[in-house]
């Protein structure tokens, strides 16, 4: 048992060394592996950032409904009335054009622009909550308030966050494929310096089998190689989204400061950052698995 | 030790390197394998170390059946074997010291042990001093001496020997067959292929001669 892991420690800092004799050409494998493997996460966390901002925006699905600007009180009453006794309707909420000349001014700070307005330019407004939040529904719904009189603006507030709901999934499909096909690519790219490291060493190999080594102890050293140079490359991307996030972030707090909101881009999970780092340790050994397996039978076969 | 019945050996496309060999060599023997190049003394060595399989009959060697030895056990059986090359086959890109390491280490051996066991083969075969050079400032000589270190450093109870002394001078061949020699006092099986008439005349032991893959009596 001991001398097992003495070995294996063994095999462990003699990959170490052979990543150091070739430094430049290790860097550059490296490198090219960071960043396949960043694209594709890269686009993950700006989904999941984006996703992030559908989920807060989303809630429950409102219809807006913006009155004629000259409907009186009366109307407004029995229109009221209407609404709350609709079957799709679950609540009503009457946002008066005093109210909403308010609001706008305390939530954007645009005081002085509103305060200098000769008259309220906004009008009354109903937000109803319907009942369900089924598109469909909430399609015929609007239709039909859209046909009342005096409704001058309906709007299905909800609409836009399904449209950016579907180009998320959209987006997440792309990216899986992106994925896969830099998959491919890394485990390609591992299977050729693997390719290069046999070639090199075909006689060493040669000898091992003919002095009695298992094919396991032959493949050793390959896997470790694959396996370092995979994770060293998942470190890279991992180190490339990190730090693009963050200058990102850097400057769209000057951007958003002017939108007074503080949202920033999240960064990596700690969750998704180890499936990152396993996934390109499990790729590049399972490239150094193919390539030293084929090669070692052809060896085997001459 | 090894036991070889009616063995024949055919390569793809129908060439007979051997037809119906059949001896059994006992535990401690020295056995010279003679003949001239091309009747199948390299390849009744490769049978013994199951780098190549017979096409028929048996071939037995430690109790295993090397016609039917599974892939998986080849290596343990080579680890019992001590293997020389008439072209050494040694590693020109680490020391002595690794090179004859390198079986050790294939074995799984205690570091330190193994230290220990390859100085001592080193010193055997008189290369001692120079365990830190690299190979290629070996003369041909020391080169298969390096080679022989590398065989015995695991100890192996049979020793098999391709022309050790192939491409060397007289005094260079009777060094290596000194050593062989000290092996087999210390009781280790040999089988040593040869087609030099100096060694054959001077060392006793039992001759095995092949002439086109068949065995003379």
């Amino acid at each position: 048992m001991k001398s097992w892991l003495m070995h294996h420690l063994y095999v462990m800092q003699y990959t170490v060394r052979r990543l150091r004799t070739s430094p430049l050409s290790s860097l550059l494998n490296i490198l090219v592996i960071g960043v396949a493997l960043s694209l594709p996460t890269g686009g993950y966390i700006l989904l999941q950032n984006l996703q992030g901002v559908a989920d807060k925006l989303v809630g429950a699905p409102q219809i807006s409904v913006f009155l004629n600007m000259n409907s009186s009180q009366d109307e407004i009453s029995r229109f009221t009335k209407q609404l709350e006794q609709h079957a799709d309707i679950s609540r009503v909420e009457f946002v008066s054009r005093e109210q909403a000349l308010q609001q706008l001014q305390q939530t954007t700070g645009l005081a002085d622009v509103t305060g200098g307005l000769a008259q309220n330019p906004l009008p009354h407004a109903f937000i109803i909550y319907p009942k369900g939040n089924d598109i469909a529904v909430l399609e015929s719904l609007r239709d039909e308030l859209k046909a009342w009189p005096k409704f001058e603006h309906v709007q299905l507030d909800s609409a836009w966050v399904r449209k950016l709901e579907a180009l998320l999934k959209f987006g997440r499909l792309a990216v899986l494929i992106l994925a896969i096909l830099l998959s491919f690519a890394l485990v390609a790219i591992t299977f050729n310096t693997i390719r290069l490291q046999i070639l090199t060493r075909r006689e060493e190999i040669e000898v091992s089998k003919l002095i009695g080594a298992s094919n396991s102890f032959i493949r050793r050293p390959f896997l470790y190689f694959g396996l370092v140079q995979g994770l060293l490359g998942g470190t890279t991307a991992w180190l490339i989204i990190t730090i693009s996030l963050s200058l990102l972030n850097i400057n769209l707090s000057d951007l958003v400061q002017l939108y007074a909101s503080n949202f920033s881009l999240q960064h990596l999970s700690f969750g998704d950052s180890a499936t990152l780092l396993v996934f390109s340790a499990y790729l590049g050994w399972l490239g150094a698995f193919l390539s030293v397996s084929q090669h070692l039978w052809q060896i085997e076969g001459a | 030790m090894i036991s070889f019945k009616q063995v024949s050996k055919r390569y793809p496309g129908g060439y007979a390197a051997l037809k119906n060999i059949s001896f059994e060599v006992a535990a401690g023997e020295m056995i010279f394998l003679t003949g001239h190049s091309g009747a199948g003394k390299s390849t009744l060595l490769k049978l013994i170390a199951a780098i190549e399989r017979p096409n028929g009959g048996t071939v037995t060697v430690n109790g295993q059946n090397i016609g039917k030895i599974k892939a998986g056990a080849v290596p343990y059986l080579r680890r019992n074997l001590g293997l020389i090359f008439q072209d050494h086959k040694l590693l020109f890109d680490r020391n002595l010291f690794d090179n004859v390491m390198l079986p050790l280490q294939i074995a799984g051996f205690d570091h330190r042990e193994s230290a220990k066991r390859v100085r001592a083969a080193l010193d055997k075969v008189g290369l001692l001093k120079r365990e830190k050079a690299i190979p290629i400032a070996l003369s041909g000589g020391e080169q298969q001496r390096l080679c022989i270190a590398r065989a015995i450093v695991n100890r192996p109870s049979i020793l098999l020997a391709d022309e050790p002394t192939g491409n060397l001078d007289a005094d260079s061949a009777n060094a290596i067959m000194d050593i062989f020699k000290s092996f087999h006092q210390v009781g280790a099986t040999l089988l040593i292929s040869t087609h030099d008439e100096n060694i054959l005349r001077e060392f006793k032991g039992r001759r095995l001669s092949l002439k086109q893959g068949e065995l003379q009596s």
